[in-house]
């Protein structure tokens, strides 16, 4: 286990080499450039800004440059943001979007799977239509329509929120509530519609009648058997949920002004601002490879059919 | 005993009625002494703090807070008033201007400030190696300043000078009237080189921060908030009313439109587009002219746009009054020249609607009803309101002209790219004025400059341009100006005007005083105040 950890550790860094590496590419292929403005520059004051930031080299020594200051730690200045390193931004930014993105994937799973199991358990009855009557409208209703109407409802009418807002004062748990809501609802739904279907192949299994036959309890053989069984698919959809949440929560960022990192995601990019795009782009590469690697320890555990060499 | 709990009785309200009296009070002095906090939508998170890399309208707000410069900005009419510079005189026929500087002037961390300062400051603005993106604005007008920035000559190319500690000189390429109101403009911030120095790139960073403005940065959380409270140090602190300014990086309209409404902030420099029809009525909505023009620009070299006939046509054959009220809404102006309403300039009259002269015009041109005019597009950055805008132009084009137009649109740096490069037909293009003068909006369109991607010439124009710029403030100097306007519009129609923007304001002006609106829609934060 430990080799295969090992293993699956080093695997890694070819693999952010080559995100990096297309990345760059694709970046650089783009028409534009990060000093465009509505106003056309004099070349000479282009020259000069370009010179600034060594744009003005072989775009392979650039890359080589840029390569040197990631293994320094340094992913280079922000070109937007002319104040900041791309390492403050990320670090600034990153943790909030961790923090929300966590507790709404958290969220998402303990609701969709309490979800999941009532409606299997009660397959066809008032229950489960309820349960996958409010499944159908988290996954169809997307967040940029949940959010402002979250907005409406509980800032703007009853007045017992805040608007938006992240974590500042002594009320600033309320902040969290809606974007809470708002980014967890397709999880939850997608999880729910998961557990249900998973709870509900387990507890025809051989091994759950045997433990019905053997005189257990109901709860324990949902505690015990079924859910653990019914948690493998579940999982394997957490380690793609939780980097789609953190990445996919820019919408519920701009709503409720979020300093997150979301939302540069997305800038970045349109602003041509090469340094952020690509620290933005290894930071959530990494998150992702992670998650990945996470995801298939816990299946050993939970499936012991599975081992790893 | 009846009569021993009726004494406590009494002592027990005796003692609550004091003790309320006690409340009131204090909340009497509570009120008095409340800091008056003022919050407001910045739009967007700035790109930086220092004068000379930024480049926006929401890091001009916080610069007016932050830093002063030889003029500043009147909150009324955007005319320029005294800054830094007590008073100031043109000599060698305009070209030379020598000022005063302000005595007792100090930095926030006590440092003097004085003519040399000036000198530094400028110097640094223009030093390639600080990279502005601005530096092309001061190369307009100070003699010596574009050798130095493009690395053709030194720094003493640059032709300006302390005389003594308290004066300082700038020689222009010409006689320029505008340049004193240019002056309030960031490109031309004064700045610590002393902090700079010490703390290089990190010396907007709130612990280090050193400025000159009616302000001091109190904290800076990026993408959230920055908030500034006032500079003791400052000269006119005294007129400084509010204890604290809070800008707030709100880019979703709808959001902001809610903090509004919800009194969370107390000046929206936006309104959401999806509801001005509703919002524009009440008392607190203002829209305001503003020095831009929308406009579409034409590639003057390309079949069939290489033909003046063609371009008046296409300007002639759509309406402008139906566009603004049914589609923009906002309290846009049809527009039929390049340069806005401006005192003391005699306007181009353009060339209005005119559908049978439109037609008549392509007919000559060789397109009879439209027939032979090869299909072309419009190119836009993405937006929906661009969007909506094109598709009127194109519906209108079509049904009053036979001219089939498809659109096109790309995300901004794209679009930016495509335009610069002159790979269009028509594009969608916009230009806010720097300052008040008609040739903020002229002599981007002189033949070979970058903004000029419609390839626009016409050596007629160059040279009245060229002519304007070494001519004093005057009359005959803006009846120059125009005439090379009427060249470029009336006559050669080298870009197609659509409308001039407004600016939009919410703000409870029954609440809030220094207030009010101008064409630079600038708002010093020095001015406002809270209305008893």
């Amino acid at each position: 286990m430990t080799k295969y950890i090992l293993k699956r550790f080093l695997g890694m860094i070819p693999t952010l080499l080559i995100i990096t590496t297309v990345a760059f590419i694709i970046m650089r292929i783009a028409p534009g450039g990060p000093f465009d403005r509505e106003r056309a520059i004099p070349p000479a004051v282009q020259a000069n800004i370009e010179a600034k930031y060594h744009l003005d080299e072989p775009l392979i020594k650039q890359y080589f440059r840029y390569l040197g200051g990631i293994i320094r730690g340094d992913f280079g200045p922000s070109y937007k943001y002319k104040d900041q390193t791309v390492t403050d931004l990320i670090s600034n930014s990153l943790p909030h979007s961790l923090l929300l993105g966590t507790l709404a994937l958290m969220a998402a799973t303990f609701f969709g799977v309490l979800a999941g199991i009532i409606a299997a358990l009660n397959q066809n009855t008032w229950l489960d239509y309820t349960a996958m009557s409010i499944a159908v409208f988290g996954v169809s209703v997307p967040a940029f329509v949940i959010g402002p109407v979250l907005m409406l409802i509980f800032a703007m009418k009853l007045k017992i929120l805040p608007t938006s807002g992240w974590i500042t004062g002594p009320d600033g748990w309320k902040t969290v509530l809606m974007p809470l809501i708002a980014l967890s609802m397709s999880y939850f739904a997608s999880i729910a519609r998961l557990s249900r279907s998973s709870v509900l192949e387990v507890i025809r299994s051989d091994y759950v009648r045997t433990a019905k036959a053997k005189g257990l309890s109901p709860t324990m053989i949902i505690l015990k058997h079924v859910l653990k069984g019914a948690m493998l698919p579940v999982v394997s959809y957490l380690g793609i949920a939780y980097s789609g949440i953190i990445t996919g929560s820019v919408v519920i960022e701009q709503i409720f002004r979020i300093p997150g990192l979301g939302r540069f995601f997305v800038q970045s990019s349109l602003n041509r601002d090469y340094t952020m795009i690509m620290g933005v782009i290894i930071v959530y590469s990494t998150v992702v490879i992670l998650m990945n690697f996470l995801v298939d320890i816990l299946y050993s555990f939970l499936d012991p059919r599975i081992s790893y060499q | 005993m009846k009569k021993a709990l009726l004494a406590l009785l009494a002592a027990l309200m005796a003692f609550a009625f004091v003790s309320c009296g006690g409340k009131e009070e204090a909340a009497e002095v509570a009120k008095v002494k409340e800091p008056v906090e003022f919050r407001l939508n910045n739009g967007a998170e700035p790109e930086s703090l220092d004068p000379h890399l930024i480049q926006g309208v929401p890091e001009h707000r916080i610069y007016e807070a932050l830093f002063e410069g030889l003029i500043i900005y009147n909150y009324e009419d955007a005319s320029p008033l005294p800054g830094v510079a007590e008073s100031w005189e043109a000599s060698n026929g305009g070209t030379t201007y020598t000022f005063k500087i302000r005595k007792g002037l100090v930095w926030t961390d006590g440092v003097k400030i004085d003519a040399h300062t000036v000198v530094d400051s400028w110097i640094r603005m223009l030093d390639p190696a600080t990279g502005s993106n601005y530096a092309w604005f001061p190369n307009m007008f100070i003699k010596g300043a574009e050798a130095f920035n493009s690395g053709e000559a030194g720094a003493d190319s640059v032709q300006i000078r302390a005389i003594d500690d308290m004066t300082f000189q700038m020689d222009l390429l010409g006689p320029l009237p505008y340049v004193i109101g240019a002056l309030a403009h960031y490109s031309f911030g004064i700045v610590p080189m002393h902090a700079i120095e010490k703390y290089g790139n990190d010396w907007t960073k709130p612990e280090n921060f050193v400025g000159n403005g009616p302000f001091i940065l109190e904290s800076w959380v990026p993408q959230d908030k920055i908030t500034v409270v006032p500079n003791e140090k400052y000269w006119d602190a005294e007129a400084v009313k509010l204890d604290r300014v809070v800008y707030l990086p709100i880019e979703d309209q709808n959001t902001s439109h809610n903090m509004y409404l919800n009194g969370e902030i107390d000046w929206d420099t936006t309104a959401p587009q999806d509801q001005i029809e509703q919002i524009q009525f009440r008392d607190d909505y203002h829209a305001t002219p503003q020095l831009g023009t929308y406009y579409y620009v034409f590639q003057n070299e390309k079949k069939p746009f290489d033909d003046p006939r063609v371009r008046k046509a296409l300007s002639m054959g759509f309406n402008r009054k139906n566009l603004v009220e049914k589609i923009t809404k906002a309290g846009q102006i049809p527009a039929y020249s390049m340069v806005p309403d401006m005192a003391g300039y005699p306007a181009t009259s353009g060339n209005y609607e005119d559908i049978n002269q439109a037609k008549k015009l392509l007919a000559e041109a060789g397109y009879p009803g439209g027939e032979g005019f090869p299909a072309f597009e419009i190119l836009y950055n993405t937006s929906e309101g661009h969007k909506k805008i094109a598709e009127y132009i194109q519906s209108e084009w079509k049904n009053n002209l036979g001219v089939n137009v498809t659109l096109l649109n790309q995300e901004w740096a794209t679009y930016l790219s495509t335009r610069n490069m002159g790979d269009f037909q028509v594009a969608r293009a916009g230009w806010i004025g720097d300052y008040q003068d008609p040739n903020t909006f002229l002599d981007m369109f002189i033949s070979g400059t970058p903004m000029n991607g419609g390839k626009y010439s016409n050596p007629k124009y160059d040279e009245l341009i060229s002519k304007a710029a070494t001519m004093a403030d005057g009359p005959e100097r803006m009846s120059v100006l125009a005439q090379a306007e009427k060249i470029f519009i009336e006559e050669d129609m080298g870009v197609m005007p659509i409308y001039y923007y407004v600016t939009i304001n919410m703000i409870d002006l029954n609440k809030w005083g220094g207030f009010s609106f101008n064409v630079l829609d600038t708002h010093p934060p020095k001015d406002i105040y809270l209305k008893k």
